[in-house]
């Protein structure tokens, strides 16, 4: 059997977020967490890959506080086989070193014969899209980033990606066992059918704690994280914003155009322009 | 956690910056970096560096000095003609376990946010992704600032126990230096034994999306973005043609990219492309975080959007209420006018 694991995070709804000024604290009451978006459309890839091949396994796995089971309970309604939690408060605060390095010993210890890992391009609360590269570091496999389609080969020897490149669309092609990063592409989140649902909530959620594996400590966690966060407070507030009502349009394109004028926007204005 | 004590931390020394090459040339951001380098180096009191991972340049690399740096290390090899993730990790993660920085910067691009996390996990480092802001502390530590949360939020980040500090810069953020042509950096190369069998993926295929007539978003001095107020695809050509008008380059919202109105290759935003032109203009667009954090660099803004109430008109210098459709044809025209007056 071809083992497709998925590596997911709980987040939470990122444009409730904010930090209080005086203490520098994140304000998190009453948000909500959700799966993150791109989690979401990574293990859609994985669903439709297990749609067209009956031999393979779809496992997600999440670590994060016992909460987090919420979006492993999605993860099986979406699609996923296995649902693993990894939860303790040995590995609270970790950096995306410390994440990739608890993910990658999960992964190689619990599923040593992986065929594929999936990650979403970046979590929409950290931002950072280092987890996916690292854990492929740690594992010493092939990466693909920013994918927005991923199929195996016929031979399932290699892994064939459509990806979103600077300038356009490219193709990338590893050899397997490799992991790849998901982006928005064209994948639209969908509802679970209700059979679905119904059959996810029977699925047990597998719950891993530190010592139910050989983890080497001192790398778990804030203990093991090497960026720190000292500091977080506000964006700055934006300049002061000059906003025209009523106006007809007209008047309204003579104040752009002479706020362009005054700006010396068009000065280099390419003439002979169509 | 691999950790090192004070004194040996203090043997890593030098600010390095990842010089990203396309077509050959170092990109824009390159040279924004090497203006931040400078002043990091000169607190530091130690030497600027730019490394270059390629097969060929289509320049003197020693012109890098005129922009900042102190040296050049030149990393050449057949196997690095295009970029790819293993063939560059390979290269750098070699350049720093030998010689030993206290800072590597590297733009925050599609290559550099797919290398940097590659070559911390590599060399066991911290990475800080997406910084905005960048200085250094009393005790000689480098102080990272970067928006997370889709941008709610900014996080000053330390990184105490390990060298080199390593950070991905945001494109459009810090100015580059005034160029000095009398200033050049010494050169030095790097030798590099690699196997074609280490880079274990191929492309198979590559299209490229951007229009002929006009430069990648994310190195644009003018941009003039649409949003679904924009209505139809149809209706895009109105902001092509002021585009055109000012020499700038068009964009949008993910709607549209979504829509199929735009390729994604010019989608603004946190899951699209970081811009911080000289002026945006954004018509029909309605301000959500994910596509402020995407532009908020933008030097001047101008917003049109029927809804006061919509958060882009916060951001702008000029905000217009009001109806794109019907404001920016006859903008065009003013703007025609005006340089068939003046020719
Ligand atoms: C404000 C703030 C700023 C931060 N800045 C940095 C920083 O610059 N550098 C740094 O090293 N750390 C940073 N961290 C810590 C970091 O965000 C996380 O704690 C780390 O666990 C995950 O990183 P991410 O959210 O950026 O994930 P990303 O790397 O963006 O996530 C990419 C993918 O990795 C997988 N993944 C990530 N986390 C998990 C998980 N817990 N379980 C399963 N899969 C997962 C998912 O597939 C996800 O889609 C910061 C934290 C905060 C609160
Ligand atoms: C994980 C994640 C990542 C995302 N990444 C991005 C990203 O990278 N980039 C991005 O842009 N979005 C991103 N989004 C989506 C984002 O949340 C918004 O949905 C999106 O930016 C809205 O696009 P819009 O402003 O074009 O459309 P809408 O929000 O629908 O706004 C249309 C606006 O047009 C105005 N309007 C209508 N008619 C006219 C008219 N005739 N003249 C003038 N104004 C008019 C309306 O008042 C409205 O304000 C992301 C979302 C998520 C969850």
């Amino acid at each position: 059997m071809k083992k497709i694991v998925v590596c997911v995070k709980q987040v939470p709804e990122v444009t409730d977020v904010q930090v209080d000024p005086t203490t520098g604290t994140l304000l998190r009451e009453g948000v909500q967490s959700i799966l993150n978006p791109f989690c979401e459309y990574a293990l859609d890839h994985a669903a439709r890959i297990k749609q067209a091949d009956a031999d393979i396994e779809v496992i997600a796995i999440c670590m994060g506080p016992p909460q987090a089971e919420d979006a492993l309970r999605r993860c099986l309604e979406l699609g996923a086989d296995r649902a693993i939690l990894l939860t303790d408060r040995k590995f609270a605060g970790a950096d995306t070193w410390a994440t990739a390095y608890t993910l990658a010993e999960v992964i190689r210890q619990l599923i040593p014969d992986f065929t594929l890992i999936l990650a979403g391009k970046q979590a929409i609360d950290g931002d950072t899209a280092q987890v996916g590269p690292e854990i492929a570091e740690i594992l010493g496999l092939p990466q693909i980033t920013y994918g927005t389609n991923v199929n195996l080969t016929a031979d399932g020897r290699r892994v064939q990606v459509k990806r979103e490149a600077e300038h356009g669309i490219e193709v990338l092609d590893a050899a397997l066992p490799a992991l790849v990063t998901i982006t928005k592409g064209e994948t639209q989140r969908r509802a679970p059918s209700l059979d679905a649902v119904i059959d996810a909530h029977r699925k047990n959620i597998e719950i891993i704690t530190a010592g139910d594996l050989s983890l080497d400590e001192e790398k778990l966690g804030l203990k093991g994280s090497y960026t720190q966060v000292v500091k977080v407070f506000p964006p700055p507030t934006k300049k002061d914003s000059r906003v025209l009502k009523d106006l007809e349009p007209a008047e309204a394109a003579r104040e752009i155009f002479s706020f362009l004028k005054e700006n010396h926007f068009l000065e280099n204005n390419r003439s002979g322009a169509k | 956690r691999k950790q090192i004590d004070a004194e040996e931390l203090r043997k890593y020394k030098g600010v390095f910056v990842w010089a990203e090459l396309e077509n050959g040339k170092p990109r824009k951001v390159v040279l924004e970096l090497l203006g931040k380098g400078r002043e990091l180096a000169d607190q530091l009191g130690q030497e600027l560096s730019a490394v270059i991972i390629a097969a060929e340049t289509n320049f003197d690399p020693a012109d890098l000095g005129n922009y900042g740096a102190d040296r050049v290390i030149l990393c050449q090899h057949k196997f690095l003609d295009t970029y790819s993730t293993e063939g560059y990790t390979q290269a750098l993660s070699a350049v720093i376990a030998s010689e030993m920085p206290s800072v590597v910067l590297y733009g925050a691009t599609p290559h550099g946010r797919d290398l940097a996390p590659r070559v911390a996990a590599r060399l066991r480092l911290g990475l800080t992704a997406d910084c905005t802001r960048l200085s250094i502390d009393d005790d000689g530590q480098l102080v990272q600032t970067r928006p997370a949360f889709g941008g709610n939020i900014m996080a000053s980040i330390i990184t105490p126990h390990t060298r080199p500090q390593t950070a991905t810069v945001r494109p459009n953020v810090f100015p580059a230096l005034e160029p000095d042509p009398s200033r050049l950096a010494e050169v030095v190369e790097f030798p590099l034994t690699m196997s074609r069998a280490a880079i274990r993926t191929r492309l198979v295929q590559s299209e490229n999306l951007d229009a002929d007539d006009q430069v990648g978003i994310a190195d644009a001095r003018i941009i003039v973005s649409g949003g679904r107020g924009m209505g139809k695809a149809a209706n895009l050509e109105m902001l092509k043609t002021l585009a055109d008008q000012l020499g700038g380059t068009t964009a949008g919202s993910r709607i549209i990219v979504e829509q199929g109105w735009i390729p994604h290759t010019h989608q603004v935003g946190q899951s699209g492309t970081t811009v911080g032109p000289q002026l945006y203009i954004a018509a029909g667009i309605s301000g959500a975080v994910q596509h402020l954090v995407g532009m908020s660099a933008s030097k001047t803004v101008i917003a049109i959007n029927k809804d006061p109430e919509a958060p882009i008109l916060n951001v702008a210098d000029l905000g217009i209420v009001g109806d794109a459709l019907e404001i920016i044809p006859i903008l065009n025209q003013m703007i025609e006018d005006d340089r068939n007056k003046n020719s």
